[in-house]
């Protein structure tokens, strides 16, 4: 984990001593409502249905008990006693007074967090992979990339007034678990044939009211221009993306207007004018980095644990457990845990404080003290090892955290919606918990497989609805709530945008609505298939049929 | 006289600045004026004739480009903020300061509030005219809101990671 030095510090606490001076003259009448808006919202605060929100930073989604404890005492201290983990890898306070806010940001700066650049028209978080460092098909590390984008962006003067909110993904793996292909940057650390680091980039990928996935600019990027060629990017799109709609000032629109390649030659044109400038990364900060990503001493396993994988043959819980919750590990004989969020009836992504303070100390007794937060809106413990798996499930299963159901259809990806967002047209955690409780049968779930179903209450599609192999979407239609259902949407390499299904459902209908797709895939599905498999073999139409047969 | 921030101080202002409908039968021989891109594209010959000093202002949809060969025209170069949320106008404080080599005043105009000044600054402003109902000189301490800063640009060309 990146550990602050002094600069890194000083940098936090002079941002939290500006805000409390920028709070300050709110309250005092020395600043309008509209001149304050960006100055809270680059420190993620929204003012929200009923409280203010706050978005804190996660960068690249890694966490410690350390910082998990301060947590669970902000939400105590300043909150209502629980936080929910955001599609971004974010952490999210609803209901903070804004007069605590400078308070909170001084207690984050002490554990070395703050909510920076976590909205507003700026760079946002990187986000990657949650099996970062550890996953088994990983081939380069992508957190000390994501932490030198995150010092290179964090007050970048020329881009905190962009056209739109930005946002970058790296992933470093052969799956792609970071969704590179719908962010605005998307990042793929790869070898050339010479065997030397580079990326590739994509741009103009995203969600949000007109869904797009990122196209390549450039094949490989050698790493020690990654800076130079980000700001060669952000330059073009802060010159010429468009300002006159905000509905159409994301990168992607640009990309599109000009054309991938004709955009591709704007920033080669506009990056030989900085390449090779003192912004050019150097071996001596990519290795001062790269050191805090070292893997820890792991202890040495031939292979499997041979007592997990008994209990595994003996207890189905356990098994069950196991087969969605535990991933593979590039050390033998350790694995990465995800803690499920997603119990029935809570809202995807919740935590209490007691549950963090959990989730800290199964992070120092079982995982070094490290924690990871997911898009998925899940927490992962990055070191486990196999022979620790059972005591684990016990004791995350007394915490809340050991649903089974990781990548099942009841893992749902869902914003907060209505309930608390001011942006959204529609409720959406009511849904997901509609749903949740009509598949709240293990077997049955299993039986259904792997399957992703984001639920985003508006357009700007926080839930992630378009890459959902189900998404749905919450819009209003003359003051009332009403659901589009989107099918075959996918992240990961092959990423792609789901398409509608058909006129859009009362929030009553949505059980059983989903419950018919269902059933059609199962009546189709060959026994190698998964949701998403079915859908694109057999199509839209016999899906669309048996939804809407019961209308007539 | 109106107050602006200059080289971190609030000095009062010499200049008139015209705006984009001024024609050029309003000016005067003597005088120190800033122009609209527009009447410098236009009537170039006849500005640099006068006795008073020169200055050229851009709004936020034009280009650096536009005057990159003409900089030793111009002892104030201003770039005008529409609105405070429009940043484009860093990128052209930055390409005339980082790639033209502009030396002369760099000032910004407009929607030019405290909590932008910073950022201003590190692109390469160095006047800061504030909107008329904010004080400069309460105005000044937000130049120096960081002690320290990440990423290279025009006020310190070596990112952090070459000075730690």
């Amino acid at each position: 984990m990146y550990i602050y030095d002094e600069y890194d510090q000083r940098i936090v606490e002079d941002r939290a001593r500006q805000f409390r001076d920028q709070v300050r003259r709110y309250l005092a009448g020395e600043l309008s409502e509209t001149e304050f808006l960006p100055l809270r919202l680059q420190n993620g605060l929204y003012v929200q249905r009923y409280a203010p929100m706050l978005r804190i930073a996660v960068p690249y989604g890694v966490l410690s008990s350390q910082r998990l404890r301060k947590l669970a005492y902000i939400t105590r201290r300043y909150d209502k006693g629980y936080a929910h983990i955001t599609t971004r890898q974010n952490i999210q306070l609803n209901w903070p007074n804004l007069e605590d806010v400078p308070d909170i940001l001084e207690e984050l700066a002490s554990v070395q967090m703050h909510a920076i650049q976590t909205s507003g028209n700026c760079i946002r978080n990187t986000t990657t992979d949650q099996f970062a460092g550890v996953a088994a098909d990983e081939i380069i590390d992508p957190r000390p990339w994501c932490e030198i984008i995150r010092q290179w962006s964090t007050f970048h003067p020329e881009f905190a007034f962009l056209p739109r909110k930005f946002k970058i993904a790296i992933n470093g793996a052969r799956e792609d678990r970071a969704a590179i292909g719908v962010h605005d940057i998307g990042l793929n650390a790869v070898r050339n044939e010479a065997g030397e680091l580079g990326f590739q980039v994509l741009v103009g990928g995203g969600l949000g009211r007109t869904p797009m996935v990122g196209a390549e600019i450039r094949a490989f990027l050698p790493w020690q221009h990654l800076l130079t060629y980000l700001e060669a990017i952000l330059r073009v799109y802060n010159r010429y993306g468009r300002r006159d709609n905000k509905f159409k000032a994301r990168i992607k629109i640009l990309v599109k207007a000009l054309t991938p390649e004709v955009f591709g030659e704007k920033v080669e044109a506009e990056w030989q004018n900085l390449k090779d400038g003192p912004a050019t990364l150097t071996e001596s900060e990519l290795q001062r980095v790269s050191k805090y990503f070292v893997s820890p001493e792991l202890e040495s396993f031939p292979g499997d644990d041979a007592g997990y994988l008994d209990k595994r043959g003996s207890d189905k819980g356990f098994n069950n457990w196991a087969s969605r919750n535990v991933h593979p590990h590039r050390a033998p004989g350790y694995a990465a845990v995800t803690l499920s969020l997603k119990p029935n009836a809570v809202a995807p992504g919740d935590i209490t404080a007691e549950q963090l303070e959990a989730a800290a100390d199964l992070a120092e007794q079982y995982s070094l003290g490290e924690i990871r937060s997911t898009h998925y809106q899940n927490l992962v413990l990055p070191y486990v090892r196999q022979k620790d798996l059972y005591e684990l499930w016990h004791k995350a299963r007394e915490a809340g955290f050991a649903t089974p159901n990781i990548g099942l259809l009841s893992d749902m990806i869902c914003c907060p919606g209505g309930d608390f967002c001011s942006l959204a047209n529609a409720k959406s955690i009511p849904i997901a918990q509609s749903i949740q409780e009509q598949f709240d049968n293990l077997d049955y779930l299993y039986d259904i497989g792997e399957l992703e179903l984001n639920i985003s209450g508006c357009m700007n599609a926080c839930g992630h609805h378009h890459i959902g192999h189900i998404g749905i979407l919450g819009v209003d239609k003359k003051g009332e709530e009403f659901y589009q259902v989107s099918l075959g949407g996918k992240s990961g390499r092959d990423a792609a945008i789901g398409k509608i299904l058909g006129p859009s459902f009362a929030a009553n209908q949505m059980p059983t609505v989903v419950q018919k797709l269902i059933d059609v895939y199962l009546e189709h599905r060959t026994p190698e298939e998964r949701f998403i498999d079915t859908y694109e073999r057999i199509g839209m139409d016999p899906f669309k049929e048996r939804v809407y047969a019961a209308d007539h | 006289m109106r107050l602006i921030i200059k080289d971190n101080q609030v000095v009062p202002d010499t200049w008139e600045l015209l705006p984009k409908d001024a024609t050029l039968d309003q000016l005067t021989n003597t005088g120190d004026v800033i122009v609209p891109l527009a009447m410098w594209l236009e009537h170039s010959h006849a500005l640099k004739a006068r006795d008073g000093r020169l200055g050229v202002w851009l709004d936020a949809d034009e280009e650096a480009e536009c005057i990159a060969e003409d900089l030793d025209s111009f002892a104030v170069i201003a770039l005008n903020f529409p609105v405070f949320s429009d940043g484009r106008n860093y990128s052209n404080a930055r390409l005339l300061r980082d790639r033209y080599q502009y030396q002369g005043e760099l000032r910004s105009i407009g929607d030019v509030l405290r909590d932008q000044l910073f950022f201003m600054r590190r692109c390469g402003f160095n006047a800061y005219a504030l909107r008329e109902d904010h004080d400069p000189h309460a105005a000044l301490a937000s130049l120096q809101d960081f002690s320290e800063v990440y990423q290279a640009a025009t006020d310190q060309p070596l990112p952090l990671f070459r000075r730690r």
